[in-house]
């Protein structure tokens, strides 16, 4: 215990003179770092507008409300678009996901130097990219529309579901699989009889978690061409008709909620 | 010994082959709502949803240049462009998660129902589901609209979206503390204050340094794709790429990308196994 003396009596410290030290330098190194980083940040800021920013933001809000509710009758059919958007993207991304999830398993990957590793880039390349780039990417490749979102939803989906999943498949309990073995099932019968029914429920929990996050992206994917309501606010944004733009962000926000109250439910039926 | 078996109508006999149990929903007649509700919309869907194969077909050879740009990632030509991006992307985050944090913490302690009044939680939870409600792209949007284009909108769009995630974490896990150092610490007659520095402090301190650094590889990924609205970065240089077909200097991009968000996570997971 570090214990210094202060006229002859000992006084207790939290720590050592060399960890204070030490702690001392890493906050003066991390204080360095922002403030280098923030000098390089904002070298091209013109403070300027900065400045004006509560002008422009009142002059938003202005310009913002109020909403425009007509504008509501022209927003279903994209809305539905959307909800398509994201779940077929969700199964899309579930049924490459799954063999990605054995592959890239410890205990269940047939090889550990070959299968896994290209497993393990394949999860860690989607994960990497952000739906919305995915996206950018497949509207310049395939097209503009409603495909190209339901696509770029789907390669982000298969990094979050098979990282979850294979972790889950790691995890489970492995006497049951001996049993399963010990009675002459196959490798098949193993997975089958032994793993599947282990990891279900957490396979249901992570499908629906990611549906949820999926009803977030799609409502933005439009802005890069990929369909759904993200077009309309595209369009708006681009005729500054802010009223539109309010009424658009009432209904993403209104429909954020709902998926994840639906999500929070399901995930509590199912766990 | 043998035990006495019932003898009974072996027609009644219970059957002799196991059949699994259904999955999840026991009741017939809702398995059958459920499943023929999912296929309906399903055919619904699949039905509404155009798909211009033609369009896709042509597109074919278009991925197949992606794919090459993948490949053989062109570093060189636009790395002016690349480089400053990935300097933007890379202060802004680092910039944002520091703000961000020291943003969150005193919002976080406001909203541990163990630590604040009731009308102090009630605007600290305020404040975190409007961050975590509106999406990172939506601020992003309407900040570049408030503050101009460039990485300083970029900034205040990822320390907002930091204190959602940040405070949230924070004030549950402040709200599972051991409450018995709390305890001890009280007894003395601590003020609230020290009471917040002795007995909350180094109970969160492991797992506020470990989400701090998951947020800030969440910062980085999420500063490509705020530049595609305005809001500076690599995904402002990325968008180019992709609208100008340069698909190698793309995929030199994401490369990058991917790699940056490996090392932030793999260095992350060993600097929290470390601290904790």
């Amino acid at each position: 215990m570090p214990i210094s003396t202060l006229d002859g009596k000992p006084v207790w410290k939290h720590r050592t003179s060399r960890q204070s030290l030490a702690l001392w330098a890493g906050w003066l190194a991390l204080v360095a770092l922002f403030v280098f980083c923030w000098q390089v940040m904002t070298k091209d800021t013109i403070w300027m507008f900065v400045l004006d920013s509560p002008r422009a933001a009142a002059d938003l809000g202005s310009r913002m409300f109020p909403p425009r509710w007509s504008y509501i009758d022209k927003l279903w059919w994209p809305m539905w678009d959307t909800l398509n958007i994201a779940t077929l993207g969700t199964l899309i991304g579930i049924v490459i996901a799954v063999p990605v999830a054995f592959l890239a398993a410890r205990n269940t990957t047939p090889s550990l130097y070959i299968a896994r590793p290209i497993a393990l880039f394949i999860i860690v390349s989607s994960r990497s990219i952000n739906s919305l780039i995915w996206a950018l990417l497949l509207v310049s490749i395939i097209g503009p529309g409603v495909f190209a979102g339901i696509v770029a939803i789907g390669l982000r989906s298969i990094g979050f579901v098979a990282k979850l999943l294979y972790e889950a498949i790691e995890e489970i309990d492995q006497a049951q699989v001996e049993a399963v073995t010990a009675s002459g099932a196959s490798q098949a019968q193993v997975i089958d009889f032994a793993i599947v029914p282990q990891i279900l429920p957490t396979f249901f929990g992570i499908s629906v978690f990611r549906w949820d996050i999926n009803i977030r992206e799609s409502t933005i994917l439009g802005l890069v061409g990929a369909g759904g309501i993200g077009l309309q606010l595209q369009a708006s944004l681009n005729v500054l008709a802010w009223p539109q733009v309010t009424m658009i962000f009432i209904i993403i926000l209104a429909t954020v909620v709902f998926s994840e109250w639906v999500s929070a439910k399901v995930r509590h039926a199912i766990i | 010994m043998t035990v006495p078996m019932p003898v009974t109508d072996i027609g009644a006999a219970a059957p002799r082959r196991w059949k699994r149990p259904p999955i999840l929903i026991h009741d017939l007649r809702w398995r059958i709502a459920i499943y023929g509700g999912g296929l309906v919309y399903l055919v619904l869907a699949i039905a509404s949803t155009e798909v211009k194969w033609g369009r896709v077909y042509r597109g074919l050879d278009r991925g197949w240049r992606f794919i090459q740009g993948f490949l053989y990632p062109d570093f060189s030509s636009r790395w002016v462009d690349i480089s400053q991006g990935l300097v933007e992307s890379l202060t802004m985050s680092v910039t944002a998660t520091v703000v961000g944090i020291i943003l969150s913490v005193p919002i976080g302690v406001g909203a541990a129902r163990n630590m604040a009044p009731l009308p102090v939680y009630l605007a600290c939870r305020a404040i975190i589901a409007m961050s975590r409600a509106l999406q990172e792209i939506i601020v992003a949007i309407l900040l570049v609209a408030m503050f101009g284009f460039g990485p300083f909108a970029g900034f205040l769009t990822l320390s907002f979206a930091t204190i959602g995630f940040l405070a949230k974490l924070l004030a549950e896990d402040i709200e599972d503390i051991d409450e018995a150092q709390a305890e001890a610490i009280r007894s003395t007659g601590a003020s609230w204050g020290q009471l917040v520095n002795y007995a909350v402090q180094p109970q969160v301190m492991p797992r506020l340094i470990g989400l701090s650094l998951y947020r800030l590889d969440i910062n980085f990924r999420e500063s490509a794709v705020i530049g595609i609205v305005g809001a500076g970065g690599i995904g402002a240089t990325l968008n180019t790429a992709i609208d100008r077909y340069e698909y190698d200097s793309a995929g030199a991009i994401l490369l990058i990308i991917i790699a940056i968000v490996m090392v932030a996570e793999y260095s992350s997971s060993h600097v929290r196994n470390w601290v904790q």
